[in-house]
């Protein structure tokens, strides 16, 4: 069998890889039907758990399981060296341009990057200038989306800097994987992950308002409502801090205070999955009744810290991202370790021009879009989806960035017609507080239907267990 | 804790409590319904069912008339009448799943699964099915639920907030299943009872003693023929039986004085005087007052303290 694209278990003599060849021996050998019963348990704990996402579109509080693939993604030990060290690297570089431009803005005078790319960007929030955050970090928890291509290189596709979800996945994938298959992990050493809760806490931990020696953490949730409220309350509960919705909170003299049984708690370091827009209905959306007035005014007071910080997107924005690179130079004085993704910027003439005429063979992103819900396909599209597209790029060029389309490694994968190789793509969770770290491997989430590359769950995606081998080569199954 | 959090606790135990309740009392009524009686006297007991959680409105929208099977369907499986067993659990479901981080996984799961098995079965499967056994199915749940609770919460403020919701609800619900009789009796013989005509009825006041699982609890403090009087002691005066009033209170009065703040005093205060009447009062005193008469003070009372317990704790600062 050989495919044109890089898989994660097979060469392309369809050989099975080193790094899955205990994997394959123990498949190998399960009797009929184990593999299908497992599955089914996977399913119906999942369902029990209420480890759900809640779709939006559909009726409210219709909650849908992600479907869980039971063949991990491995990844080789140096591999994986490689990953971690481009990762802290790029993150790095990201939180310094974030303070940077909220601050001296040395890059853009530098001419390095163009300021009106930055100044002009709709992520971009004056309302950060000109005040410093704790340790100068900003994007505390990124979910970087990197995929492999080609001969198997790694890419970053997106750097997700503002409020990065599906770590709750990869926890509760591996507990999965460790409850259906002790034996697998028995025999083999693979990396572990459940100490993110505690990196988590360590890191807003470490990032509270100077002075404040044992700091009341909590996480902020939109809402029961929203699409990743298991995940808000999985974390508060790991972590043992309090999960807040807004009306929890209220402001007195610039200090955040919660609500509680026994009268107003403070409040130092607010791990908020609420986007900036809905945050302080003062200061941003007046409509929104999810945030809590006067919250911009206590944190530019230094009395409480947001994680992520607001403002973050300008530096995840698909305009910026072509950039990266020369962020790493440019702070950091390194090549970065990690390739971006070829971007064409409609915004500039020569650019549009070549991309109006490959439409048929690139991605097209919007710049502010997140969630895969504005973007086209150009292989996967019809002609009318194509000419359709094209009307809205050239009126709006500034709206849309152009990538080729990348032959994304696959990974063997359950379908209804057997086991067949599905897109993957990968997102490790970069922690930045003291330190940065990350823990070994990260959400690996799969395109369940054939041949497609778009992996995001409201899309129809799936998720696997993501395994990081501690040595080199696993010892042989025994 | 969160005053938030404490609500939702505070209602899921309520609302769950509730679905246990009615599942009990519906299951006396309907094994009544199965011994010999004139129709008139079924009609009644049926009636008194929505006049006990004061539904007649509520049930007249739905149904021209009353007969077994659509009070059952009314109390058991209407999705849009907020006090069926249906909308009790799915909102016991909702408020834990808003704090279920503050759950025990076991008691998640517990919540979770109850509410996913109840959603997937129409009444006409439930029927089928035995409406018994779906009230038996319904205790059972609840007993796991409780198990589940007992057995791995900690004995923090969120066990706390939890039992006062259980304890509140299950004070006031013994109360209406003691009121029943009542309830069954004709409009125009209500304001003439002295509460307990038809005192030989030993069907009933058996049965209300099954609803709360009290029936041998009785044979076993009294050794003696059933009565009423004894009935309403057993299940008001008692302290050591679990859904007896005065046990209900003591436990509310012990948690209010655990959870305490600066706000609660007079709640605590009410709460106490209304202990100390169960703790100290007799029989006789409440016979005196008339049952119905007592019972429904009583219940307001219960009503009042629910109140200033989500002003003093569960609305926040």
């Amino acid at each position: 069998m050989t495919t044109l694209f890089f898989d994660e278990m097979h060469d392309a003599d369809a050989n099975t890889r080193p790094h899955y060849g205990p994997f394959e021996t123990w498949a190998r050998g399960l009797s009929p039907g184990v593999m299908a019963r497992k599955r089914a348990e996977a399913d119906l704990a999942f369902r029990r758990l209420g480890i759900t996402f809640a779709v939006y579109g559909e009726e409210a509080g219709t909650e849908r399981l992600i479907p869980f693939d039971t063949i991990p993604r491995i990844i080789p030990n140096a591999e994986w060296k490689t990953l971690r060290a481009g990762l802290k690297q790029r993150v790095k570089a990201l939180n310094m341009f974030l303070d940077d431009i909220y601050n001296g803005q040395d890059i853009l005078r530098a001419g390095r990057i163009p300021a009106d790319e930055v100044l002009n960007n709709a992520q971009f929030r004056p309302e950060m200038k000109g005040f410093k955050v704790p340790n100068g970090i900003y994007a505390h928890i990124a979910g970087v989306d990197v995929v492999r291509a080609g001969a198997g290189e790694f890419y970053v596709l997106e750097d997700n800097l503002r409020v990065p979800s599906g770590v709750s996945y990869m926890l509760e994938n591996r507990k999965m994987m460790m409850r259906l298959f002790p034996e697998l992990f028995a025999h083999q050493k693979i990396a572990p992950v459940e100490h993110y809760p505690d990196l988590l806490l360590e890191t807003l931990r470490a990032v509270a308002p100077a002075g404040v020696d044992d700091p009341t953490v909590v996480v902020m949730t939109p809402g029961a409502f929203n699409s990743a409220y298991f995940e808000h309350s999985f974390l508060a509960q790991q972590m043992g801090v309090e999960l807040v919705e807004g009306r929890d909170l209220f402001i007195d003299h610039d200090a955040v205070y919660m609500r509680t049984t026994r009268g107003p708690k403070r409040v130092d370091v607010i791990y908020r999955r609420i986007d900036d827009d809905f945050l302080d209905p003062q200061a941003f959306r007046a409509d929104s009744m999810l945030g809590v007035p006067g919250l911009l005014k206590a944190y530019r007071a230094g009395r409480v810290t947001l994680c992520n910080a607001i403002g973050t997107g300008v530096a995840d924005d698909k305009s910026i991202y072509p950039y990266v690179g020369e962020m790493v130079r440019f702070y950091l004085g390194e090549e970065p370790i990690l390739n971006n993704v070829p971007t064409w910027r409609c915004r500039e003439k020569d650019d549009l021009r070549y991309v109006l005429d490959h439409l048929s063979e690139l991605v097209v992103k919007e710049v502010h879009g997140a969630g895969g819900y504005g973007m086209l396909v150009g292989p996967a599209a019809s002609r009318a989806e194509i000419e359709q597209f094209r009307a809205v790029l050239v009126a709006h060029p500034d709206k849309y960035i152009a990538q080729p389309t990348l032959a994304l490694s696959t990974c063997p994968t359950y379908v209804d017609s057997g086991v067949a190789p599905r897109h993957i793509d990968l997102r490790p969770f970069v922690l930045s507080g003291k330190e940065v770290s990350l823990v070994p491997g990260g959400l690996t989430r799969v395109a369940l239907r054939e041949g497609s590359l778009v992996v995001n769950s409201s899309q129809g995606g799936g998720t696997k267990d993501t395994w990081v081998l501690e040595n080199g080569h696993a010892e042989p199954h025994r | 804790m969160l005053s938030r959090t404490a609500d939702h606790l505070y209602w899921m135990a309520r609302y769950s409590e509730r679905a246990e309740n009615l599942a009990r009392l519906l299951d006396v009524t309907y094994q009544m319904s199965l011994v010999p009686h004139d129709p008139e006297t079924e009609r009644n007991s049926w009636n008194a069912i929505i006049a006990l959680n004061s539904l007649e409105h509520a049930y007249s929208k739905r149904h021209d008339e009353v007969s077994a099977s659509q009070v059952l369907h009314f109390m058991v499986r209407d999705e849009t009448h907020p006090s069926s067993i249906y909308s009790c659990l799915r909102a016991a479901r909702e408020n834990a799943h808003a704090v279920r981080g503050t759950l025990t996984a076991e008691m998640w799961e517990t919540i979770n699964e109850t509410w996913l098995q109840l959603r997937d079965q129409s009444f006409d499967e439930i029927y089928a099915g035995g409406i018994a056994a779906f009230f038996d199915w319904v205790k059972q749940r609840a007993s796991l639920l409780r198990g589940a609770m007992f057995g791995t919460m900690l004995r923090d403020e969120a066990f706390e907030f939890i039992r006062l919701g259980a304890l509140l609800e299950r004070a006031d619900n013994t109360a209406r299943i003691l009121d029943v009789k009542y309830h069954s009796l004709p409009g125009a013989q209500q304001s003439q009872t002295d509460d307990l005509v038809d005192a030989t009825d030993f069907y009933h006041w058996g049965a209300l003693l099954r609803s709360v699982s009290a029936f041998e609890v009785y044979r076993k403090v009294y050794r003696d023929v059933i009565t009423p009087e004894r009935v309403a002691e057993l299940l008001i005066l008692r302290e050591d039986l679990p859904r007896a009033l005065h046990s209900c209170m003591e436990g509310v009065v012990e948690i209010l004085d655990k959870i305490r703040n600066s706000r609660s005093d007079e709640t605590v205060r009410r709460a106490g005087q209304l202990f100390a009447t169960l703790r100290y009062g007799r029989m006789d005193d409440i016979f005196a007052r008339g049952l119905h008469a007592w019972l429904d003070d009583f219940i307001n009372s219960i009503g009042d303290l629910g109140g200033r317990i989500s002003e003093d704790f569960l609305v926040g600062a």
